[in-house]
């Protein structure tokens, strides 16, 4: 289980049902202390269950580390998806990218960037996408392997690859 | 709903059919627009089956396709389609709004607002993961050429559980791996598989145990590696060698005790071709033995296509459907032996 705030291992976990409503807090030992818990070790014990509702309350009050970042598109949070491990909408992936990135790599054996099959609607810049980093990919593995006759042959596609990118104002020559 | 009895994909000459019974590519897709569908309202969702019934019917994708609204089958037709593994148990168990396509005589189908909103699966007998790649991605174009997925540059294909982000693949094969059972060599393939990101699963899919010493193991890494990449390694490195260790254990159980696995053969085969009272879980177990003897050519007279067949033909649904009667829990165990004694041979 994971803190709801970072992607740190939850060491403090309560549940509380207020009304019916079920709520479960998961926190790491940063912002367990930042909640003002006391841990185990520590000094000037204080009743956990006061400290969690302080917590539960500082979290709804607007400031730098209470505010809760939603989906635009379907109003999910981060927190939510700890709790179902799903994502509500393709935005998702947008929105929560920062949180999201060290997950995936670390399920994903260190995949950071699709480099398979795209939708023909998609386009075909990012075909070429794909091709230049699944080339410089391979010109790493060729270079790590000493292959070099294959790392230039694999540079020289790349740089017909990158020269065929259609000029943009940011890489139109400029007459001097 | 009729269904063949015999599996699609119990053929006993296929690929390695020694060791390997099946394999499958899963390919999960969403339509852009809208939310995954833990995020749906009731409405959206019947959006969603309305407008996959409509592309998947009139695409052509196949001249047999059969178009199951979930809502409209019983719980024993939900639970043919899952021993089948057509559907998850998932989609079984939530009807509302969820369809599944079968298609190419069940080597395929489309489960419609399971975890995302396409799940298209396709299967094959034995090791034959690039025929079964290369139908279901024809399919994947096919759809794709009528509809948006949700996809990004970035990401890929956007799914709703980011472990299956990216290619959003599944390539899984069933095996069959009782010598390393019995060896205990199955706990370091275990350890092995997870050093190399693969998942090792059940008979019945995620959480079950390796009844009849089936375990199905599949990618795990979607997003990185290309499909070709993926597949290449999966086929070419990864599952050849469980096959080779599989078979050098049967060898060396053979040269070292021959005759105890004949005799595990030989009183499987006598209990199931006996007993009048069978539970699924012994019915497995002992088809396990019986089929390691077929296969190691211990055994005469019996098929492995047949035992192949029977380990799908004992599961509830299966049974219930072959005795075309509403058999009550109790009543399955006598007609699981029935139909057992008769297919091996009654002595």
């Amino acid at each position: 289980m994971r803190c709801d705030y970072c992607d740190n291992p939850a060491v403090v976990h309560e549940t509380t049902v207020k009304n019916g409503v079920t709520k479960q807090v998961h926190l790491c030992e940063e912002h367990a202390r930042e909640a003002g818990i006391v841990l185990p070790g520590q000094s000037s014990p204080q009743k956990i269950q006061q400290v969690l509702n302080q917590f539960v309350i500082s979290k709804s009050a607007p400031g730098k580390r209470a505010t809760k970042k939603s989906c635009p598109t379907c109003d999910m949070t981060f927190a939510d998806f700890r709790h179902g491990s799903m994502l509500g909408c393709a935005d998702c992936y947008e929105t929560f990218e920062k949180e999201l990135t060290p997950i995936i790599e670390r399920s994903q054996n260190a995949g950071t960037h699709h480099v398979g099959k795209a939708p023909q609607r998609a386009g075909v810049s990012i075909d070429r996408q794909h091709q230049i980093r699944q080339l410089i990919k391979e010109l790493d593995d060729a270079v790590a392997a000493e292959q070099y006759e294959r790392a230039a042959a694999l540079r020289d596609k790349l740089r017909t690859l990158e020269v065929s990118f259609p000029p943009t104002p940011a890489n139109e020559p400029t007459e001097t | 709903m009729r269904l063949n009895p015999d599996g699609p994909w119990t053929d006993a000459n296929a690929p390695h059919g020694d060791v390997v019974l099946s394999s499958r590519v899963r390919l999960a897709r969403n339509i852009a627009g809208f939310p995954f569908v833990s995020r749906t309202s009731t409405a959206q969702c019947h959006e969603i089956l309305n407008l996959a019934r409509q592309i998947v019917v009139n695409a052509n994708l196949s001249d047999d396709l059969i178009w199951i609204d979930l809502e409209q089958t019983t719980e024993q037709e939900r639970q043919l389609l899952v021993e089948r593994h057509l559907i998850s148990k998932n989609l079984a168990e939530n009807v509302e709004n969820r369809a599944a396509a079968i298609l190419d005589h069940e080597r395929l189908s489309i489960m419609v607002n399971e975890e995302d909103h396409l799940r298209m699966q396709a299967l094959g007998p034995g090791l034959q993961i690039e025929p079964v790649f290369d139908r279901i991605n024809q399919i994947d174009d096919l759809i794709e050429s009528h509809i948006d997925y949700a996809f990004s540059s970035r990401w890929g294909y956007l799914t709703a559980c980011p472990t299956n982000v990216g290619t959003g693949i599944r390539l899984s094969v069933m095996m069959h791996l009782p010598a390393l059972k019995i060896t205990g060599e199955i706990e370091r393939v275990r350890r092995a598989a997870k050093e190399l990101h693969l998942a090792v699963r059940g008979y019945y899919g995620e959480g079950s145990e390796s009844a009849g010493d089936f375990y199905q193991i599949s990618n795990q890494v979607t997003l990185g590696r290309t499909e070709a990449d993926l597949r290449q390694h999966f086929r070419d490195a990864i599952i050849p060698q469980i096959i080779e260790y599989e078979r050098q254990s049967r060898q060396m159980l053979c040269r070292r005790n021959g005759v105890l696995l004949d005799d595990r053969a030989h009183r499987a085969l006598g209990i199931l071709r006996s007993a009048r009272l069978l539970g699924v879980e012994e019915a497995m177990k002992l088809l396990s033995r019986v089929r390691l003897g077929v296969c190691l050519e211990r055994l005469d007279g019996i098929d492995q296509g047949v035992v192949n067949q029977l380990f799908l033909q004992v599961q509830p649904a299966h049974l219930r459907l072959l005795t075309d009667t509403e058999l009550a829990d109790d009543e399955l165990r006598e007609a699981r032996a029935n139909l057992v004694r008769h297919a091996l041979g009654e002595h």
